[in-house]
């Protein structure tokens, strides 16, 4: 069947410089209780793929470089 | 791809609240039992409590309350459809698993003399008791968990139970939500510890995951039971609470009412006497915002400055931390404004409901080897308390269980039904995405379900569902995080239509709001004070009957039954 792709904007940002999936973390991607976040395999640096945040803040508080803001999603805030 | 096969002796299929402290129980049993607990996120931050709890919404402590006047609390906030035996399970426990995680090192707010600092909420008696420090619960868990040595099997989600041939558990089948594996754990005996189903209702707000409840509790746990034959109890008393508007999370009179604050109308001014949450009181709560007096607020702009400093470390630092950035957004400050309140979603959970899988006081369900605890487990009011100690009738039973039976034999058809009913959405990349036909179904679970419940709207409602069982064929998965969203809509699906048929079955008004029905507004219980059960009978078909009300171990004189009918406040003749 005919489909399209939506943009939409998501309320997790990850700060690059700081994100050390690079040096092989992932602690954000298995506390997610969502499963929503991944490392992009080719900037090595954690994002937020599925727009299915709970806003909980597990990934937040977890971060071992403080990397991670979670803001709440836009059609809530 | 072949599939995972495992064999333990008792598996726990949930690692939120309920399944770890489960979990640790019947390993403390019986150590050399193989239990395993199964959780579709991480145990580490999964569930309800991902990030802790701010109190304890029901503790039983000596000197505060006993646990008949708890068994009496909560048959009255039910409108008196309890069987008193499982309540009073609870009650006897409550005292003895609060010094337990004291013991672990959950920190409970004590007062001067170290004596455990409870206030009231409810109606009647005196049973809350905060946890500022509450955000730690995880963690403890955990480590009792590695303690035990209980083997951890994260993002792997059971999509049914596996049955042998005399229709007791056998174990379940999963699905490796990263790889898209389909695997078999065979077990002796099942926990389900799976939660509410928290996303059947559509969040006014459209966002399909901005849910009161962990988004990742879509019911599974009702549907697996359902599936394996058991009984359900209470489903027509849905769980629909009053939440911060928007941000659809608590805001929470629980926290703020022994502080002073209260539930509000626009005019700034108290209409009921207590927040506890009851079918009774959101009725209450319905008609303030639907009349002439709303919005509903939460008040606590007329409290002291260090009072509103104390309820912010506590409501912004646990159990939903993001409330406190919500308001920043909307530049809310509880000293200069009341919070707008609004009436959530509706959803199916006994831990603040009665809506749940029918267990005894032993956590065991009507299902041989099948054993049921947390907020999916139908004990009235249970919350997170009812949930440790629910858990720990269920390990225990469990593993006593698993101590007396063999390993059934694996019935390799049930296993290939399903490996194929599961794969199949990966096998068809060009068909609907499970996000939109599940925004469909739950926008249809709030036009046709949502209380006032009204016969014809339900009945379309499930013409409209049978349409969309017709879809389920056609769903497509990308990839295995999307079929495990697509196996979500099939729970939630079996769900909303539990829902429907139970709220049909009776016919009578009954909890306030939580099954208010229009054609039939009076409670009558001449014909309906009775539990409304719901199973999947032989035929395949979704069925209700009524189950006697065991008779009660704990009387109420009149004035107590009818407490929570009188939650309105009454106006005094104004003075001059």
């Amino acid at each position: 069947m005919p489909m399209t792709l939506n943009r939409v904007s998501v309320p997790v940002t990850v700060n690059e410089d700081a994100c050390i999936a690079d040096k092989g973390c992932t602690v954000c991607v298995e506390s997610c209780p969502l499963d929503l976040l991944a490392i992009d395999l080719l900037k090595k640096k954690a994002f937020m793929k599925y727009d299915e945040c709970w806003y909980c803040l597990p990934c937040e508080k977890d971060c071992p470089t403080q990397a991670i803001r979670v803001d709440i999603p836009y059609l809530l805030r | 791809m072949s599939d995972m096969i495992a064999e333990v002796d008792v598996l726990v299929i949930g690692g939120g609240t309920a399944g770890p402290m489960a979990a640790v129980k019947a390993k403390e049993k019986n150590p050399a039992l193989k239990v395993m607990l199964l959780e579709k996120a991480n145990v580490k931050r999964s569930g309800a409590i991902s990030m802790g709890m701010d109190g304890l919404n029901n503790a039983v402590i000596p000197g505060h309350a006993t646990p008949e006047q708890y068994v009496k609390e909560i048959t009255v906030a039910n409108d008196g459809i309890v069987n008193q035996k499982t309540v009073m399970a609870y009650a006897q426990e409550s005292f003895n698993m609060i010094n337990q995680l004291d013991r672990w090192g959950v920190k409970f707010e004590k007062d001067e003399t170290g004596d455990y600092a409870v206030k009231k909420v409810h109606h009647i008696g005196t049973y809350v008791l905060p946890m500022p420090e509450g955000h730690h619960m995880k963690k403890v868990l955990y480590r009792q968990l590695k303690k035990a040595r209980v083997e951890i099997t994260n993002r792997y989600m059971a999509t049914r139970l596996l049955l042998d041939d005399s229709g007791a558990i056998a174990g379940a089948m999963v699905l490796d939500t990263r790889e898209g594996g389909f695997g078999v754990i065979r077990a002796k005996s099942v926990i389900l510890c799976t939660g509410a189903a928290g996303r059947l209702g559509l969040p006014s707000s459209g966002y399909l995951f901005g849910t009161y409840e962990n988004p990742t509790n879509a019911g599974d746990g009702y549907a697996l039971a359902y599936h394996a034959g058991a009984e359900l109890s209470g489903i027509e008393c849905y769980q629909i609470n009053p939440l911060i508007k928007d941000y659809n999370g608590p805001s929470c009179a629980y926290v703020t009412g022994p502080f002073g604050g209260y539930t509000a109308n626009s005019k700034g001014e108290r209409f009921i006497e207590c927040d506890y949450w009851s079918g009774q009181m959101m009725m209450e709560f319905y008609k303030e915002l639907e009349g002439g007096n709303g919005p509903v607020f939460l008040k606590m702009d007329h409290l002291a400055e260090e009072t509103i400093g104390t309820i912010e470390h506590i409501l912004h630092s646990n159990e939903r931390p993001s409330r406190g950035r919500f308001h920043e957004g909307r530049n809310l400050d509880y000293r200069l404004g009341m919070v707008e309140m609004h009436i959530s979603e509706i959803g199916l959970c006994s831990g603040h409901s009665a809506s749940g899988v029918w267990v005894d006081e032993h956590a065991a369900t009507t299902v041989p080897g099948l054993y049921a605890a947390g907020d999916l487990a139908c004990v009235p009011h249970n919350y997170m308390l009812g949930a440790f100690v629910y858990g720990q009738f269920a390990g225990q039973s469990a593993a006593e269980y698993a101590m007396s039976h063999e390993l059934p034999a694996v019935d390799a058809a049930q296993v290939e039904a399903e490996r194929k009913r599961v794969l199949a959405p990966l096998a068809n990349p060009d068909g609907l995405p499970p996000a939109q036909v599940e925004y469909k179904l739950r926008r249809f679970v709030n036009d046709y379900l949502q209380p006032p419940k009204v016969t014809k709207k339900m009945e379309i409602g499930l013409d409209r569902f049978a349409e969309i069982r017709a879809d389920l064929d056609s769903m497509s998965a990308t990839n295995p995080h999307e079929l495990m969203r697509a196996m979500e809509v099939h729970f939630i699906l079996d769900c909303a239509e539990m829902a429907a048929h139970a709220s049909l079955y009776r016919t009578e008004s009954r909890w306030g709001l939580y099954h208010y029905r229009v054609e039939h507004p009076e409670k009558n219980d001449a014909d309906w004070f009775c539990h409304a059960q719901l199973k999947k009978n032989d035929a395949g078909e979704m069925t209700c009957f009524k189950r006697p009300i065991e008779p009660y171990i704990v009387e109420l004189d009149d004035e107590e039954k009818d407490a929570y009918n009188r939650l309105r406040v009454v106006k005094q003749a104004a003075t001059a």
